[in-house]
């Protein structure tokens, strides 16, 4: 076992810039997974049951499918199909946060049903729409439950946007990559990356329990 | 007035009410006393559609809940619920679960609503509860709100589910006497409970129900002072 740091000091900038691009497909995933999460959670739990089947089969195929296939097949199909040609970063982005919505949803429903049912009887008797029943009180009170567990999310999602090196973008798992090809060496790069992931996920994990505390 | 016909509710083969008859005048307060599992707490939530019923109809002012082609949610806003285990909003402020609905449902500004809400908070008694969550309250104070809660609404009848119920002993007699006063007041009320003084003291009428048929009914008087049917007896027998 080797390990040099002049090289890692020679791929510096190289980690510097792609730890900018781990952390903005993590944000990115984070940000519109839980968005498009938060849709798909209210759709599955529809009571019409075309929309709810429609949302239930979303999430059974991101879910049931690898996020690796995900990956591939929205670079070299679904991106190339929209814009004429394939785009690491439209489609890490975009892979990243539709995988991690299907996830992040099912976090959601799970917490918004863990609400008693008399707060929606509450709601409705006092004349409250289904909507205003949601956003005013199901959707706050669950959000606060959920907290743990999307912090695990969020931490799954840093570390799976590594998956993203496979279609060149640089991401800090393609520069260990790039790095291992250019000088033949294993433990430097990639104990780098693992030590730098490292600190993403433990700062995550810090800052999702500071935001636990605060909602407590 | 309220008038429930021939209503049954039936929870698969389970017979939970059968054919219960019922009119609730206009200013009148009805008490419905009976044993656990007698079917008065569903028929609450049928009169107020939180439950369907299997058969039967229920108008309120002439309007029949029960037939899913009139304005469901019209009906149902002219009747208040108050909870047995209140039903709070944890994630709100005490002022908030009072003005929400008024504020998306009625429009009221945030002035008007807070001013209205603040106004119910005296009459219940929780003034200086304004800005506390409901769980820093205790319970009799916790279902103060929900009345006041409720009554933010207007409702032109307010439906009780065992009010006091989950409340410690000493708590009881705050919320009864806020139920009082509303009943003084000529507020129509239907109210489920076990509390057999608030019965004898406010009611107009009061209904025994067991095994999901009303066994007697009649004034107060004649309910506690004379009771006819062997059930009737036997239960008062055991509660008073």
């Amino acid at each position: 076992m080797s390990f040099s740091y002049d090289m890692i000091l020679d791929y510096a900038p190289f980690f510097m810039h792609g730890l900018l691009y781990t952390l903005l497909f993590s944000l990115c995933g984070v940000v519109f997974g839980t968005i498009f999460g938060l849709i798909i959670a209210l759709g599955r739990m529809s009571k019409n049951p075309v929309i709810s089947g429609i949302f239930k089969t979303y999430i059974g195929l991101f879910r049931g499918t690898p996020l690796f296939v995900q990956i591939l097949i929205t670079n070299f199909g679904v991106v190339p199909a929209i814009f004429g040609h394939s785009n690491p970063y439209i489609a890490g982005a975009l892979s990243l946060s539709l995988n991690a919505a299907a996830y992040i949803a099912e976090t959601f429903r799970s917490g918004v049903q863990s609400i008693s049912e008399g707060q929606r009887e509450a709601a409705r008797t006092l004349g409250l729409s289904q909507f205003d029943t949601m956003r005013f009180i199901i959707v706050p009170q669950a959000i606060k439950i959920v907290i743990p567990a999307l912090g695990n999310e969020f931490i799954s999602l840093i570390k799976d946007s590594s998956l993203v090196s496979a279609i060149s973008a640089p991401e800090i798992t393609y520069w260990a990559q790039a790095m291992n090809a250019q000088y033949y060496v294993v433990w430097t790069p990639y104990l780098t990356v693992a030590v730098l992931y490292l600190i993403l996920t433990l700062s995550a994990s810090r800052l999702m329990k500071l935001w636990e505390r605060k909602m407590a | 007035m309220i008038k429930v016909e021939h209503i049954s509710k039936q929870f698969g083969t389970n017979d939970v009410l059968k054919d219960i008859n019922l009119e609730v005048p206009e200013n009148e307060v009805v008490v419905i006393i009976g044993p656990s599992g007698s079917g008065k707490s569903t028929l609450l939530r049928l009169i107020n559609h939180l439950d369907v019923a299997t058969s039967g109809y229920i108008h309120v002012d002439g309007e029949d809940i029960t037939d899913e082609n009139n304005d469901i949610s019209s009906i149902q806003a002219k009747m208040g619920m108050v909870f047995q285990h209140f039903n709070l909003f944890p994630n709100l402020t005490v002022l908030e679960n009072i003005t929400l609905v008024p504020k998306r449902v009625k429009r009221l500004s945030v002035d008007e609503a807070n001013e209205e809400a603040k106004k119910l908070l005296a009459l219940v008694g929780l003034s200086d509860k304004v800005n506390a969550y409901p769980k820093s309250l205790s319970g009799g104070q916790q279902q103060r709100v929900g009345i006041a809660r409720s009554l933010a609404m207007h409702p032109k009848y307010l439906l009780f589910d065992e009010p006091t119920s989950a409340l410690d002993p000493e708590m009881v007699d705050d919320v009864l006497e806020v139920m009082k006063d509303l009943a003084k007041q000529g507020m129509t009320m239907i109210v489920v409970t076990h509390e057999m003084g608030f019965a004898r003291e406010i009611a107009n009428k009061v209904i025994f129900m067991a095994d999901g048929v009303v066994v007697e009914e009649g004034s107060p008087n004649a309910i506690f002072g004379a009771p006819q049917h062997v059930r009737t007896k036997e239960f008062l027998g055991k509660v008073l």
